[in-house]
């Protein structure tokens, strides 16, 4: 990952004395993971908003609740995030007023998808995950790509420790290259301890995720929300 | 109706100085089923009365939310309605998106205002045939508002309109100082109950054409419909009608409390309320 | 539009733009754009940090007072505060013409709102997403405002602060502090703040004393001279400017260079 530290007034100097330069977009970093089980889903991010070396805030939530069974997580460009949710927000609230019902989750998915591909060309530089109940009523995730690529799961982890932790939850939840193992089901209690753990194994490794986590548990009586301190570095 | 020479066009008018394509739209509003709003400090309230076009068709719902501190409802053409609501929400998103902050029900009401006096003022335009109930809640507290088609709007502390509205207004009349510090539900009841007023004897208010809202401190704006209605008519069930008078019996003809607008046929419409020239 | 630049460039006297920083292009002003699409694209007179900290009962902020043209402290009597209302100041870094237009369209709109006299009247949260949405839509244009704003106040009583910068990156926190003094001062005020969470006034005003001192001896665009903005129950006041205390006398005891 290349890094461009943030300079006050723009990124004016850069040494070799070109032309400044102004890009539209920032990573501000941040990680989310989420699990879905038969009757509820996990989603967690951490809560901290970084620009280059700066943290600029330990105690940013990057969890959007959509609907009261709906909640999504973002990292990446933080204006592009703010921007974005504020957008699906409202076209929530158009839905609502124009078919006098709650949006489904799978129709937020699809909304998300054409609201990301809208912007294909100057894209929303965004890592989403979108989280809660199929039709049956079972907990799902959606993960995306900046530009409206969707992809339906029943785990993900994605932002700047996806890659890290990605894998450990293809393993300990997908009991992906395991052999003479049995599918069982991940319990609520396990798959919180496996997000808080992931949480900090990331937060040792990866400078854009640290000082908390915010986790929402959705179930059919509603979100449970929870924070959990971590690396204050 | 009688007709004129300068009633062809909104922008002509008449000798008297008066508009009267502007007028007919206000007609138009008392040809809506009524609807009653009611504030106090804490709350407002809106009932509807609602019609089914045909045995066919189901009522047509009367009541629209805005957003989550505003709502409307109305008498008139649905149609007008509908276009004036698309652009009240459109307003309220605007201000969420904008500002972070909902829209003060004062603001939405003038820009809505604003926007409606041009097509009485234009000759490509009509004026919208509805009338409006707005209510809402912001940091100044409930608010009750009415609309005409003449683009007037009133601040109100308990309003009626639609057919027969006079009735309603009149139980609101009696009571207005009551309504300041009442609950919630003794709102309702005051709002269903100067509803009841417009109808003829022979008509109850039932669960299939009666819908309430309300808004609130701590309270989005809620719609009450169908079954959800049935325990606040229950509240006002069996009481005696228009302040006092002992039920009549079935066959007696209907009371003289009936709004005079609906009696006679004026000459010229005079409006009650919406084009005083001052 | 290279070529016309440059040819421009070798006619001017250099010893005119001989202490801007030479990354910068002449200014480009609409005469002499060649493409009336182009942008400016990097600040000109520009203010650098803004330090800012909530404390028990109110909100307080610092802008020094100078204008600087590159590496030239070319205006040493510049305001970078704006007193919104009652209730909200907000302090800008960066390029000083962008404030200025931005302060005009404020000041505006403030007074728009003022005319309606319905009793409401701008709130910090409120502005803080308007000024986000303000400088997100212009970098979405290409076409920034380049600055970064710090916006204080009180919030129903509650005290605000927060951030945003020329993408439209936006934030709410204890403590800001914009540009260069995000690395320098902003560690000494979450560490006075961590010691001393509930600050009163007197403490503020001390712990930004530091914070200002502190960027005068490390950022070469800081000066001594600041303002600072209090907002607190009994209104919001801009005084100032007043003078960083500072002793370089230390400066002997430094060998080995």
């Amino acid at each position: 990952m290349s890094l461009k530290i943030h300079h006050p007034v723009g990124d004016v100097a850069s040494g070799d004395g070109k032309q400044a330069y102004f890009s539209p977009y920032m990573d501000n970093g941040g990680s989310t993971v989420a699990i879905a089980g038969e009757d509820y889903v996990i989603i967690a991010t951490d809560t901290r908003l970084s620009a280059g070396f700066q943290i600029l805030s330990r105690e940013q939530p990057k969890l959007f609740r959509l609907t009261k069974s709906t909640v999504l997580g973002c990292s990446g460009c933080w204006c592009d995030i703010l921007t974005l949710t504020r957008l699906i927000e409202a076209r929530i609230k158009m839905y609502n007023h124009e078919h006098r019902k709650q949006m489904s989750t799978g129709a937020i998915a699809q909304l998300l998808t054409t609201m990301l591909y809208q912007r294909r060309f100057f894209p929303y530089y965004v890592s989403n995950v979108l989280v809660g109940f199929d039709e049956e009523g079972k907990g799902i995730t959606y993960s995306y790509d900046p530009v409206g690529h969707c992809s339906k799961s029943t785990f993900v982890a994605s932002g700047s420790s996806g890659a890290l932790l990605q894998p450990l939850l293809d393993n300990q939840v997908g009991l992906k290259n395991l052999e003479g193992v049995q599918p069982v089901p991940v319990s609520k209690e396990k798959a919180l301890t496996l997000i808080k753990d992931t949480f900090v194994s990331a937060a040792e490794r990866d400078i854009y995720t640290g000082d908390g986590i915010l986790v929402n548990i959705i179930s059919k009586d509603g979100i449970v929300e929870q924070t959990i301190p971590l690396r204050h570095d | 109706m009688v007709r004129n020479q300068y009633d062809n066009d909104v922008t002509v008018w008449s000798p008297q100085g008066r508009l009267h394509q502007v007028e007919y739209a206000m007609e138009a509003v008392k040809q809506g089923s009524a609807t009653v709003g009611v504030k106090s400090k804490t709350h407002a309230v809106v009932v509807a009365l609602k019609r089914a076009a045909s045995d066919l068709a189901a009522h047509q719902k009367k009541i629209i939310p805005i957003d989550d501190h505003i709502g409307i409802s109305i008498a008139g053409l649905t149609a007008d309605a509908r276009i004036m609501s698309r652009y009240m929400r459109n307003e309220c998103l605007n201000n969420r998106y904008s500002h972070d902050a909902p829209l003060p029900v004062n603001r939405l009401i003038s820009d809505l205002g604003n926007k409606m006096q041009v097509c009485t003022q234009r000759y490509d335009r009509r004026p919208y045939g509805v009338g409006l109930l707005v209510i809402g809640y912001d940091e100044q507290g409930a608010h009750l508002y009415q609309t005409c088609p003449s683009a007037n709007y009133f601040d109100c502390k308990a309003m009626a309109i639609g057919a027969r509205s006079q009735s309603a207004r009149t139980y609101l009349e009696k009571h207005l100082d009551t309504f300041k510090d009442c609950s919630l539900q003794d709102l309702i009841k005051h709002g269903l109950r100067a509803l009841r007023d417009t109808l003829p004897n022979d008509v109850e208010l039932t669960i299939k054409n009666c819908s309430i809202a309300a808004v609130g401190k701590d309270m989005n704006f809620t719609i009450y419909e169908d079954e959800e209605v049935e325990p606040f008519l229950k509240a006002i069930e069996g009481e005696e009608r228009r302040g006092g008078a002992p039920p009549p019996p079935d066959d007696a003809p209907p009371l003289p409390a009936a709004p005079p607008e609906e009696k006679k046929e004026p000459t010229e419409p005079v409006p009650d309320v919406a084009m005083e020239t001052q | 539009m290279e070529a016309p630049m440059e040819l421009l460039r070798q006619s001017i006297n250099p010893s005119f733009t001989m202490n801007a920083p030479d990354i910068m292009p002449l200014p480009s002003f609409p005469a002499f754009a060649t493409d009336f699409k182009s942008r400016t694209m990097n600040p000109i007179t520009t203010g650098t940090s803004v330090v800012a900290l909530k404390f028990d009962g109110g909100v307080m902020m610092a802008a020094d007072t100078l204008g600087s043209y590159g590496s030239l402290a070319r205006f040493p009597n510049i305001e970078r505060l704006l007193r919104v209302n009652d209730s909200t100041i907000i302090g800008a870094s960066g390029d000083y013409a962008d404030y200025q237009y931005l302060r005009d369209i404020i000041e505006q709109k403030v007074i728009d709102e003022a005319c309606q006299d319905d009793g409401f009247g701008i709130k910090p949260k409120n502005l803080h997403c308007w000024l986000t949405r303000v400088m997100y839509n212009r970098r979405s244009k290409f076409n920034p405002l380049w600055n970064i704003y710090v916006v204080a106040g009180l919030q129903d009583g509650v005290p605000y602060l927060g951030y945003v910068d020329k993408i439209g990156t936006s934030f709410e926190a204890p403590q800001v502090v914009s540009g260069l003094g995000g690395y320098l001062a902003l560690p000494l005020l979450r560490d006075a703040v961590e010691k001393k969470p509930k600050m009163n006034q007197q403490e503020a005003r001390a712990a930004i004393g530091d914070a200002m001192r502190l960027l005068f001896y490390r950022d070469c665009q800081a000066f001594h001279k600041y303002h600072l903005g209090v907002i607190t129950k009994d209104g919001a006041k801009i005084e100032g400017p007043f003078e960083v205390d500072v002793n370089w006398d230390l400066g002997y005891h430094i060998h080995g260079y």
